[in-house]
């Protein structure tokens, strides 16, 4: 398996995604090398193998990048012979050198690799030694830059891996379309295979630590709904869309508070925009959260809206159900194809979005119908199935192998 | 001798539209979408007219006419009968037709297709009136057999449609209760004096009703000559074939391309080919002979789903909620003397809008989701209620 994180060195769902699928994989008895893009000590797990690509720390996965001053380079990173800077393609580069490495001993049934990054390392183990190359698909480049083109040189490699993979997964029926229509890959090569909500959050222990958001739950007590939305605040995410919806709640329900939790660069444009509207007093941002915290604000909440005009799956979706929120989904989000018990509209349809919100703040009724009827949903969907269709996938590359 | 009683349900619901909070109290069209819109009363009506009614009472009358044995019973909604005068006039005149040649018998119900009985006994008798004062000023008859929404029946009701003076009342055949029994025997309900019992035999009923194109029924395709090796099968359970099922089977459940007309036309005078065999109508079933038995049904039993209960319209907080609201304004909109308001509080008396906020199989996307108006159970609830809403901004309104 080819991936670029695991948890704890992971910035998004991808890592936990990877992580989760690799578990539920060695239950059904698949052995696992996993190849990371760095070295660090605290992947150790007893289901598979991590091995790494490179000597480099984990945070420098995704290169030095623009940020790293010139001395910083020179100290920390170990740069190559001709001392150029570390660039992720730099990093890829050394990854493929390890995979191609790595296959000179070992011939395993199948790569399957996650996302563009590993891509050339899957491609170059097809050519060079046959192997059966899946490729996993958790987001586009088209997705990343909300639906425009965004960069050229990603889009040839997705192309390209997506060209030469043997079979794809898709995380959604929405990115299946993606793939056929941008990148002109036939549907009978892509399987539909819908994430699972992380098992550790059946696992490890939590309870509701009410210091964190005090105020919060002191306005709840006071017959106050709770909305939140949570993720990184860039144009995919449709948050504007939100805010205007918002303020048609608060005129016909001033008791309806709104936490936008998370960060990213329309944070400024929303904050003055809740101002623009009047409803600066019922909109609180609380800034990147993670662990704990998130969780803390799940279980806080009413309601969970899901705003994103284009979402692979959106697996926060799942764990806001799971702290027993009642969802509302665009009809753009992945998640939205296999979760019925939620309320949905289009991006774009701001008086929708309101009357649902109004809806669920005015009638306990419908709250409960949805958050009882929703858990029942999720259970369903459980990483062994994935790991079971998962199987189905490799064998049938292991057929056309034979043919 | 032996009998079959074809009995034929027709209703379509006056359903809401997708009602925005943000229309309550600033207008009250609940009832018109926009003519291609998803809860478009008149499209629906004018779509079901052209695939079912026109061609299947077309049949009808064909073989009423050719046929003098031929008969058969309909209830008919008033909430179809409104939608009918409005879009479908010639319907009404067919069937009165029809009805003339004492061919065919009408059976009686709630006008609004409603749940009442279950709710409120005195909308429920108003409701049971309203109906058969409509069929009386439509067709010149009074209906002397009922049947309740969904054949939801209990020991009670039949109580009530014996006090009433009803000659025989329709339920489901329903093994649970019926035991080693047949439905293919008139029955006598509990605690009742002069009323019969008339039992679907959900069998022979769902053979054409639910699986008559199902192509992975190991019976398909149904042929006559076989449906009717099945009926003499049964009849050595008891001489009366109660077949029970909504009009609209013919034409809207099952598409023509199915071959259901031809069936149905070929079976008519099949059945009737044979030496003793008949039609009859309801009442004239329940005459057919003395009960046999007496049968006690304390529990509601309908003909929906295999549970044969109210869970289709009852099961979930939604519901519950949605029809408690809807009968705790009753008081009040009777109150009002406004007829305008007192009718569209009645339409949303109508079974088919709970039954659209069904959750019970919601997930597995089945009929439940095939057959609804709306995207969602939880959007037809939150819509519902918005209607109800605005419904009772009007009547604090109307009062000054």
């Amino acid at each position: 398996m080819l991936g670029w994180e695991l948890p704890p060195h992971n910035s998004g769902g991808l890592g936990v995604a990877c992580l989760n699928m690799a578990h539920a994989l060695s239950r059904q008895h698949v052995d696992i090398d996993f190849v990371v893009p760095y070295e660090s000590d605290n992947e150790e797990y007893d289901f598979m193998n991590v091995l790494s690509a490179t000597h480099l720390d984990p945070i420098y996965r995704y290169g030095g990048g623009s940020y790293a001053s010139l001395q910083l380079e020179e100290k920390v990173i170990p740069t190559k012979e001709d001392d150029h800077f570390i660039s992720i393609r730099d990093v890829q580069h050394s990854y493929c050198e390890f995979v191609n490495k790595y296959l000179m001993d070992f011939k395993p049934a199948a790569v399957h690799a996650h996302d563009w990054l590993t891509y050339e390392a899957a491609i170059l183990a097809k050519k060079n030694y046959g192997i059966p190359f899946v490729a996993h698909v958790h987001a586009t480049e088209y997705d990343r830059a909300g639906m425009h083109n965004g960069n050229p040189l990603i889009h040839e490699i997705e192309y390209e891996g997506l060209m030469m993979a043997d079979e794809i997964i898709a995380v959604s029926e929405a990115t299946k379309r993606i793939i056929h229509e941008k990148y002109h890959i036939p549907l009978s090569k892509i399987t539909v295979i819908y994430n699972s909500l992380d098992e550790s959050y059946y696992t490890k222990k939590y309870q509701y630590n009410n210091d964190a958001y005090n105020y919060v739950s002191s306005l709840k007590r006071d017959g106050w709904t709770i909305v939140s939305t949570v993720g990184r605040f860039t144009i995919q995410k449709g948050l504007s869309f939100l805010m205007d919806a918002a303020a048609m709640v608060i005129q016909k329900n001033p008791k309806v508070l709104f936490v936008f939790a998370g960060d990213g660069e329309e944070r400024n444009d929303l904050i003055a925009l809740a101002a623009r509207l009047g409803i600066a007093k019922n909109v609180i941002f609380t800034g990147f959260v993670r662990g704990r915290k998130l969780r803390d604000i799940y279980t806080i909440s009413d309601i969970f809206v899901m705003s994103s005009i284009s979402e692979p799956f959106g697996l926060t979706a799942l764990e806001a159900a799971h702290h027993g929120d009642a969802l509302i989904l665009t009809k753009q989000s992945g998640v939205s194809e296999v979760i019925w018990s939620a309320l949905k509209y289009d991006f774009w349809d701001e008086r929708k979005l309101a009357d649902e919100i109004l809806a669920i703040a005015n009638s306990p009724a419908l709250q409960d119908t949805l958050t009882s009827n929703v858990k029942k949903e999720y259970n369903k969907i459980s990483w062994d199935k994935v790991a079971k269709k998962c199987l189905n996938v490799y064998n049938k590359t292991i057929k056309h192998k034979r043919n | 001798m032996r009998a079959i009683c074809l009995y034929l349900h027709m209703h379509q619901p006056i359903r809401y539209r997708e009602y925005s909070i943000f229309d309550v109290s600033n207008k009250s069209d609940y009832f018109k979408d926009k003519y291609d819109g998803r809860q478009s009363n008149e499209r629906i009506f004018r779509k079901v007219t052209e695939k079912s009614y026109r061609p299947m009472l077309a049949l009808l009358e064909h073989n009423i006419k050719l046929l003098p044995d031929f008969r058969f019973s309909l209830s008919i909604t008033g909430t179809w009968l409104e939608q009918a005068e409005k879009w479908a006039p010639e319907l009404i005149e067919q069937i009165a037709r029809m009805v003339k040649t004492g061919q065919v018998e009408i059976v009686g119900e709630t006008y609004y297709h409603s749940l009442a009985f279950f709710y409120n006994r005195e909308e429920f008798d108003a409701q049971v009136k309203l109906h058969a004062d409509s069929i009386k000023r439509l067709f010149g008859v009074t209906p002397v057999t009922f049947r309740n929404t969904e054949l939801a029946y209990n020991d009670e009701l039949a109580k009530w449609a014996d006090e009433h003076g009803y000659k025989a009342i329709l339920a489901e055949g329903w093994d649970k209760v019926l035991g080693w029994r047949s439905p293919n025997y008139v029955y006598r309900p509990t605690d009742t004096k002069n009323i019969k019992l008339l039992l679907k035999n959900y069998r022979l009923s769902d053979d054409i009703a639910f699986r008559f194109s199902n192509r992975s029924w190991k019976e398909w395709p149904l042929t006559v000559p076989k449906y009717q090796r099945w009926i003499d099968d049964d009849c050595l359970r008891g001489p009366l074939i109660n077949l029970f099922m909504d009009f609209e089977t013919f034409g809207e459940h099952q598409w023509e391309d199915t071959g259901i007309f031809a069936f149905m036309n070929e079976f008519i005078s099949s059945w009737l080919s044979e030496y003793d065999n008949k039609f009859v109508t309801t009442s004239e079933a329940a005459d057919l002979t003395v009960p046999v038995d007496e049968i006690s049904m304390p529990q509601t039993v309908t003909w929906a789903d295999t549970e044969r209960d109210l869970s289709a319209w009852l099961s979930n907080a939604m519901q519950e909620t949605a029809m408690k609201e809807i009968y705790a304004l009753r008081e009040r909109v009777l109150a009002s003397k406004n007829d305008k308001l007192i009718s569209e509080w009645r339409y949303m008396t109508t079974s088919d809008h709970p039954y659209s906020m069904c959750t019970k199989y919601w997930n597995d996307g089945d009929v439940h989701a095939y057959f609804s108006a709306y995207a969602s159970p939880y959007e037809s609830f939150m819509y519902y209620m918005n209607v109800l809403r605005d419904i009772e901004y009007r009547l604090n309104t109307t009062k000054k």
